[in-house]
């Protein structure tokens, strides 16, 4: 059982009274006291797949670049098409080192022809700051954290739309847009239509002294409070990548699946790296499992023959242990058995395809 | 049981195990704090009964939705009885940690190592420096 660190060395949320008051159990999480569960994630995990969640994700990291290089400065440093963002829009994208390393995945969101936020992870944000300051030399560009500007909130599931809209007296920005909205008489609320759990939603960006008053209208609209148990369960069921299990420095974007961002036509750093990889193929490549025999495989497991587990739970919807894992290229295909060594028993597997969890066909029970 | 608690007829060993000690037989399972830091309970995977255990050495996994977890022996002895009906209410260690979540019943091989074990005060006592 892990000791919990001293609560006092670690920052926290302007939503940990609201946390607190629901009974959460909190841990550290790079850095930050996070609610890791209210009352259960598999009970926390259903509730976004049928109905609403609300997620504190004010950890998340936000780099301001503006400026009339933003645009240009911006595509040398993420590796999707920058340029191909219309005011108003966002986009997923990586940083990569010049070896085609991943140092981070991130959204980005377009607010203005030249001002862009930049979302990093947590466990990144300092990491982010410094690569993205030291390669804005030469652009007429300005970096700015502005991680202590925002509080996030992510709304997610099937009624998170609705719920959000009954605040808003405009149309919330569609699937991968952005725009400022009054929501629950809150002004400057930049609602994002984004979100990590393979559902529809929002994203919100409100200021600190602010976050306690959309949170408690989203409670009163019924937003079911969800932590960070269940958006992993959440995510690896929709086999989005997190950085630190699928995505690290010494992987690239082709074998974790991530080639589709990827535009190496504009010259990004590691490009070069990343079009040699596409071109040659990657030994080993990102695939998502299930477990055919019980149990669950967990991060660390080896595959036998060759790889490892990246991600590993008990998937709340379908009732077996899922995953991804690095795996030989040529047993990416899915319907391949593979196995897996669960501390010391190899257990039977299958590769599957993504997602591991269909929106199309809900059997979330 | 939302609320921590540690039975005082129970002795407790640090790694969060309990035990009930009836003459020379006694039962074993996890305690509240444990089954709070796991979550959610999804498998117990118990060694056969006749499994010789030994105190402080892992006997069995306990596995959550995040986690997977060792299960350390209180005490020394062999395993007489197993939960069966773990493998279908796994859940049973957080609704009921001392009651329908036990997990074994062990014939001590070394009665006396009892005296070894925590008192709930002391028990609960050690629970202060992880952050309860």
């Amino acid at each position: 059982m892990n000791r919990v660190p001293d609560a006092s060395q670690l920052a926290t949320t302007p939503l940990r009274d609201r946390h607190e008051a629901e009974g959460a159990k909190l841990v550290p999480f790079a850095g930050w006291l996070m609610p890791l569960q209210y009352t259960g994630i598999r009970d926390e995990h259903v509730a976004v797949r049928r109905g609403a969640g609300m997620f504190d994700v004010s950890h998340m990291g936000v780099v301001e670049t503006s400026g009339r290089d933003a645009e240009a400065f911006l595509q040398r440093v993420l590796t999707n098409d920058v340029a191909r963002m219309v005011e108003g829009t966002a986009q997923y994208s990586l940083l990569c080192r010049e070896d085609g390393g991943v140092l981070d995945d991130v959204f980005t969101y377009r607010l203005e022809a030249d001002r862009f936020l930049t979302i990093t992870n947590a466990a990144n944000h300092g990491k982010d700051l410094a690569w993205i300051g030291h390669h804005a030399e030469g652009f007429a560009v300005e970096v700015r954290d502005r991680i202590s500007d925002f509080a996030m909130l992510a709304v997610q599931g099937p009624r998170a739309r609705g719920l959000v809209g009954e605040m808003t007296d405009e149309p919330l920005p569609a699937r991968f847009h952005v725009a400022e909205r009054r929501v629950a008489g809150v002004s400057d609320v930049l609602v994002c239509g984004t979100g990590y759990t393979g559902e529809d939603g929002v994203e919100l960006l409100v200021a600190p002294e602010d976050a306690g008053t959309l949170w408690d209208a989203l409670r009163q609209g019924g937003a079911r409070p969800v932590g960070l148990g269940a958006r992993d369960t959440l995510r690896l069921e929709a086999c989005f990548h997190l950085y630190g299990n699928e995505l690290m420095e010494t992987r690239g974007p082709i074998e974790a699946g991530l080639g589709w961002c990827c535009k190496e036509e504009t010259d990004f750093i590691g490009s070069r790296a990343v079009r040699a990889m596409r071109e040659t193929g990657p030994r080993e490549r990102l695939i998502p499992f299930a477990m055919t025999d019980g149990r669950i495989a967990r991060p660390g497991n080896p595959v036998v023959g060759g790889g490892e587990v990246t991600s590993g739970t008990l998937s709340p919807c379908l009732g077996v242990g899922i995953g991804m894992a690095y795996v030989g290229s040529a047993r990416g295909i899915p319907g391949t058995p593979i196995e897996i060594d669960v501390r010391g028993r190899t257990r039977a597997a299958e590769v599957r395809t993504k997602p591991l969890y269909p929106k199309e066909t809900p059997t979330c029970p | 049981m939302p609320v921590a608690n540690y039975p005082s007829d129970l002795r407790y060993h640090p790694d969060h195990d309990w035990a009930r000690v009836d003459g020379d037989v006694a039962t074993f399972g996890v305690t509240w704090y444990a089954q709070e830091q796991l979550g959610e309970v999804v498998f117990f995977d118990p060694p056969p009964v006749g499994t010789q255990v030994s105190k402080g050495r892992p006997y069995a996994e306990l596995e959550s939705v995040k986690a997977v977890s060792d299960v350390v022996a209180p005490l020394s002895g062999e395993i007489l009885e197993v939960n069966e009906a773990l493998s279908d209410s796994p859940e049973a260690v957080n609704q009921d940690p001392y009651g329908e979540g036990w997990f074994v019943k062990v014939r001590l091989s070394d009665p006396v190592e009892v005296d070894s074990l925590l008192d709930a005060d002391a028990y609960e006592g050690s629970l202060q420096g992880a952050g309860q």
